[in-house]
Formats: C-alpha cells, structure tokens, sequence
C-alpha cells in the first residue's frame, strides 16, 4: 500500500494519543476494599497530577527544539520576503556582482556562492583524505595506547575556538604559504580553507572512525582467515561496511566548512569577488554576513535584509547537503 | 619442488603484502603528525607573540587605542555573565528534552519529528543561530544587543550538544535500575529524579561541559546580533548592597566577549594590536582546553567508578 493512504489514519492517531496522554486523563478504576487500605498505598490524584504535569513540561522542553527549527525558517523566509520585492529573484541568482552597500547596488549571490565553494573544496580536500586516514589508522591498526592519546588530542583539537584558528591562517599560514607561492596575497581563500581543512579533520576522523569500530570483529575475523593483510581487510571490508557512517562524517564536514565564518571573515578578506582561483582574496556567505553585522545598520533596512536573504541561502544549502545525507547514510546503511 | 616454488611465490606475495601494511600504518602516523603539529604550531606561535602581554595588568585593564594598555577585563567579565545565562537557558531545558526523549517518549510521530530536527539542528551554522537572535531576541523581544540576546542565542546552539549527551548517560544505566524503582512503588518521575538524575549526572556534566567550552569560543553568532567591540565599561553588578540584593540590570547591559576582542584586535592593521590577540587567543585556548579537559576527566573516571 502507498504511504499517501496512512496520512488520514496517521494523523488521528497523532491526535488520538495526544489527546488521551494531555487531556482525557482517565483515572483507573479503584477497587472497592480501598478504604480499609492505609491512605498512602491508594491510587493518589494529587500524585498523578503532578506527574502528568512533569510529564508535559519535558515534552514542552523537548518540543523546544523543534520551535527553535521553525522560528529560523519563519525568520529568515520572513526577512527575506521582504528583500525579494526590492530585488528580483532572477537578478539574486545571475547577476555577477554583490555590492549592496553601494550606491551603486547589485545584488547577485553568485561572488559569495563562489567564494563559499572554493574555500570549502580547498578545506575539504585536506579534511577529507587526511580525516579518513587518520580513521582507518585509530580504528584498525594503532596501538592501543596511541588511540588513548590521539583521541583526546583531537577532541582538543575540535575545540579551539574558530577566532584562534582565523588569527593563526592570517599571521602564521599566509606568510608561509607566501614563501612557496610570492605572488599569494595577504588574504587568500587558499590559507583559509588549509586550516579550516585542519580545523574539520577531528569531525570527520572522529565519527568515521565510530562507524568502522562499530563494524563487529567476526567480519574481520573472516577476513583475516582468508589471508588478508590488515590494510585489505580495512579497505576492502571494514570500510564498505561502515559506509554509511563514513558518508555521514563527510557530510558533517562538507556542512561544517560552508558554514564556518570566522577563519574566513579574518583571512579571506571580505571583498565579494566571483573567482574559482583558491589564491585571491574573496567573501564568503558567512563573511559577508560578519562584516555587516560588523557595520550599523538600521533595523529595517535593505542592507539588514540583505543578511537574511544571504543567511536564508546558506541555511538551504546546508540543508541540502543534511538531506544527502541522511538518504546515503539510510540507503548504504550495513545492520549486523 | 613444484610446491615449495609455490610457497615461495606466497610468501613474496605476503611479505609484500604486509610492506603496504607498514607504509599504510606511516601515512597513517604522518597524517595525525600533521594534525598534532599544526596545533603545536599554533599555540606556540601565539605563546611566543603573546606571552608577552600576559600582565596582571593585561587582566585588569578596558581595551584602549594603545596597544600597550589595552586589556581583557570588559571581555572576560562579558564572556563570564554570557555563560552564565548560556547556562541557565541550555541546561535545564536540554537535560528535560533529554529526559523525555530517552525515558516518557512513545513512539509517534512528534517524537520522531523531534529527533530528526535535533539531528537537523546541530548541523545548522553557527551564524544562522545568530541571524535568528538578531531577529527574534534584539528585535521581536526588544531584548537589544545585550547580554542576554547573546546568551540566550548561544544556549540555542549549545542545546543539542547537551540533549544528545543527556540522553546517552542515561541510555547507558541498566533496564534494571528502572525496574527496581518501579517495583517498590516509584512513580516515573521519582525514577528520574532520584535514580536516573544521579546515576547519569556525571555524563551530563561532560555534555554541558563540552556545549559551554563550545559556547565560550564561539564568535560568529555574537558578531551578528551586533555586540559592540569597544567597551569600556563594566555592566552593572549582579550583587546590590539595597533589599533585594540582587539586580538583573546587567542582563540588558552592552557587553563584548573575549572572542570579539580578539577578532577586532586581529582585524586592525596596527602590528601591535596582534600581540594583543596573540594573548587574548592564548587565554582563550587555555579555557576552552581546560574546559575539554575536565570533561574527558570526568567521563574518564566515571567509565572507572560505574560498575552495575
């Protein structure tokens, strides 16, 4: 049967439970010889009250979340809304240039669409080998003890602030990226994705590295038993087998690199530039919304809008690329 | 002879076989190595320009326009007061969400639609938490570019951190623990209260450790709502010395944070003002590390103390 004929049914049961947990509290029936009892063993109303009150304020904080989700959308569609009646859609997704603060203003995303992807391809393509190594090597072939350090480093790793890592792509990355390449500027999208590529490598290390030893022993056993070496086993077995969870872990760093701000805002220069060349300067989405949130602009006006039309763009994309990945991570996922 | 010729041939084959292995298990030593020494050269290079301006003077002064007399005093105490509401918000509202999720929950649709979007949310960027309090926290609520905007938008992002960890301390106590409770008489929410809180505690703890370690570095929301980067001020005092002691003035004080500090100070051109930064990022590192480090002490001797 399609799923389309289960919404009516579906949707009274939602209701139908909600309602009986919420409102229609039925108490049981009480047994007659409840009165020779002593008072405290009975069926106690107050008692039943209070934990069907508890009860519903944990829903309320679990439901919390969800209202979080919802007032962003209705937010930032909201804000955006308003935008698009200044400046046509057409005109936001094709025009070449980005400059709304001008007076001369042109409103194409494309300058900051470009500056996002490159800087987060340079990011991931040092997350992404380095992070599946650095799994592949913790999961199936370090000692015990080098696991017991490396995973608490990276942990470390993953939290040093993201202003940390701006400051250290802007004063310690460029100038030596700038020995190799001269001709490299003082802002380069390149010496930022580098380290927002370092900075993602325990995101997606630490979760692929979940998912291959979460693969059971017997599967390499086997393999081991045919004569397999340790690197076959890992590639050609492990590995397959804990795709889903490998793909997710790609996906959390593909969305941690076009959402990170602040190593771009500080080393990639914030001037929109519509460049596929990692060594120019460019803003990213995130960027720009820093550096006009950086400015005072007055509640209301084209400019605040613009952040919002921006952030609503960013929002989607990551979206997206969550919504690839709870597909791959359900298609591809392994049960043992 | 045929047969040793053959066992010959495996055993090139093998020994070949186990050199990959080894120049595997290298590449795999090297990329940590990368990993390992970019952080060192990170926090060495910020030690050896920002050691330097590590004064007790550099704690207890207002940012300035000379470097030399600029300090972190409006920083850290806003980071201090931002936390603290960080806390307040994220904490019991992400242990309830947890609670309910991992022990009352049936299984309809809302439950699952709450799971998905918990998923959903830590995924989200940091700076869209930031657009979201720009609109709802400055402007909706008239809360305006204060300190509590910023903690409140910043307990948003920190809450998924603290659900999900609530809900695997306490997915982790035995069915048992439960069905002891309930045995003798206890009601689901005295479960909870006196078993499951308890025993689960030091798990949680890790979670809200890790989400506040997260929250303190966090720059990008913070910019967004528009918090201004010169303060020379403090926000009024918590504590009043009149009746009711305490005043919560400084909820709706202007404030700065010691990120926002170190990126203005960052993004000045002056080469003075990056020793400054060097120093504030060393005593953000230095937090926010230490901060990490109690959390994997705790779950450390936690994984040691529980034995069910």
């Amino acid at each position: 049967m399609s799923q389309g004929c289960n919404i009516p049914i579906v949707i009274f049961n939602l209701f139908g439970s909600a309602l009986n947990r919420y409102l229609f509290v039925t108490p049981p029936q009480l047994p007659a010889e409840t009165t020779t009892q002593p008072k405290t063993l009975g069926y106690s109303h107050r008692r039943h009250l209070y934990e069907r009150l508890i009860e519903t304020l944990l829903f309320l904080m679990a439901f919390a979340s969800v209202v979080i989700t919802l007032s962003i959308v209705v937010m930032l569609v909201k804000e955006s809304y308003v935008f698009f009646q200044h400046v046509p859609l057409w005109d936001f997704l094709t025009d070449t240039q980005w400059t709304p603060l001008f007076d001369n203003a042109h409103y194409g995303i494309l300058p900051l669409i470009s500056g996002t992807l490159v800087s987060s391809a340079v990011a991931l393509s040092v997350a992404i080998p380095l992070g599946t190594i650095i799994a592949i090597y913790l999961s199936e072939f370090a000692p015990f003890i080098v696991r017991e350090i490396a995973k608490p480093f990276l942990e470390l790793l993953g939290g040093v602030p993201t202003v940390v890592y701006g400051y250290f792509a802007l004063l310690f990355v460029t100038p030596l990226l700038q020995k190799i390449f001269p001709e490299l500027p003082g802002f380069s999208l390149l010496s930022a994705g580098l380290v927002m590529g370092i900075m993602i490598i325990p995101y997606v290390s630490s979760m692929a590295e979940d998912a291959m030893r979460a693969v059971p022993m017997n599967l390499r056993e086997g393999s081991y038993a045919m004569g397999a070496t340790r690197l076959h086993t890992a590639i050609r077995v492990v590995a397959p087998a804990a795709f889903s969870g490998i793909a997710a872990s790609y996906i959390l760093g593909i969305s941690r690199a076009v959402g990170e701000t602040m190593v771009v805002a500080i080393a990639a220069g914030m001037q929109p530039n519509l460049t596929w060349d990692p060594m120019e300067p460019a803003a990213t989405i995130t960027a720009y919304i820093v550096q006009v949130s950086l400015g005072d602009l007055p509640h209301g006006s084209i400019g605040y809008q613009t952040i919002f039309a921006a952030g609503l763009t960013l929002f989607l994309i990551t979206i997206m690329f969550n919504i690839i990945g709870h597909i791959v991570s359900r298609r591809y996922r392994e049960v043992y | 002879m045929q047969d040793s010729k053959k066992a010959q041939e495996i055993r090139i084959i093998i020994a070949r076989h186990k050199r990959y292995d080894l120049l595997f298990i290298i590449i795999g030593v090297f990329a940590l190595m990368i990993a390992v020494l970019t952080f060192i050269a990170l926090f060495t290079h910020m030690l050896i320009d920002g050691m330097p301006r590590l004064t007790w003077d550099f704690f207890t002064s207002f940012p300035s326009r000379h470097s030399g007399l600029a300090g972190i005093l409006s920083a850290w105490v806003g980071t201090t007061l931002v936390m603290l509401v960080t806390a307040l918000a994220a904490v019991p509202i992400g242990i309830g969400a947890g609670v309910y999720l991992e022990e009352y929950a049936p299984k309809t649709i809302i439950t699952q639609i709450i799971e998905i979007n918990i998923t959903n949310l830590a995924g989200i960027p940091s700076i869209i938490y930031g657009l979201l309090a720009l609109g709802v926290f400055v402007y909706q609520f008239g809360f305006g570019q204060s300190i509590l905007s910023a903690g409140l938008a910043l307990a948003l992002l920190i809450l998924p951190i603290v659900i999900v960890t609530t809900r695997e301390a306490i997915r982790a106590i035995p069915v048992a623990i439960r069905e002891g409770a309930y045995a003798l008489g206890a009601s689901k929410w005295q479960t909870v209260s006196d078993h499951l809180l308890p025993y689960s505690a030091a798990g949680i703890m890790t979670g809200v450790i890790i989400g506040l370690a997260r929250a303190i570095g966090e720059t990008a929301p913070i910019i967004t709502i528009g918090a201004l980067t010169f303060i020379a001020f403090l926000p009024p005092a918590p504590i009043k010395a009149e009746f009711p002691f305490l005043s919560f003035e400084w909820l709706m004080a202007p404030f700065t944070v010691m990120p926002i500090q170190m990126f203005n100070w960052v993004s000045r051109p002056q080469e003075d003002f990056q020793f400054n930064a060097a120093a504030a990022g060393l005593v953000l590192v230095v937090m926010t590390l230490a901060m990490n480090a109690l959390a994997i002490y705790v779950r450390y001797n936690m994984r040691k103390n529980i034995k069910w």
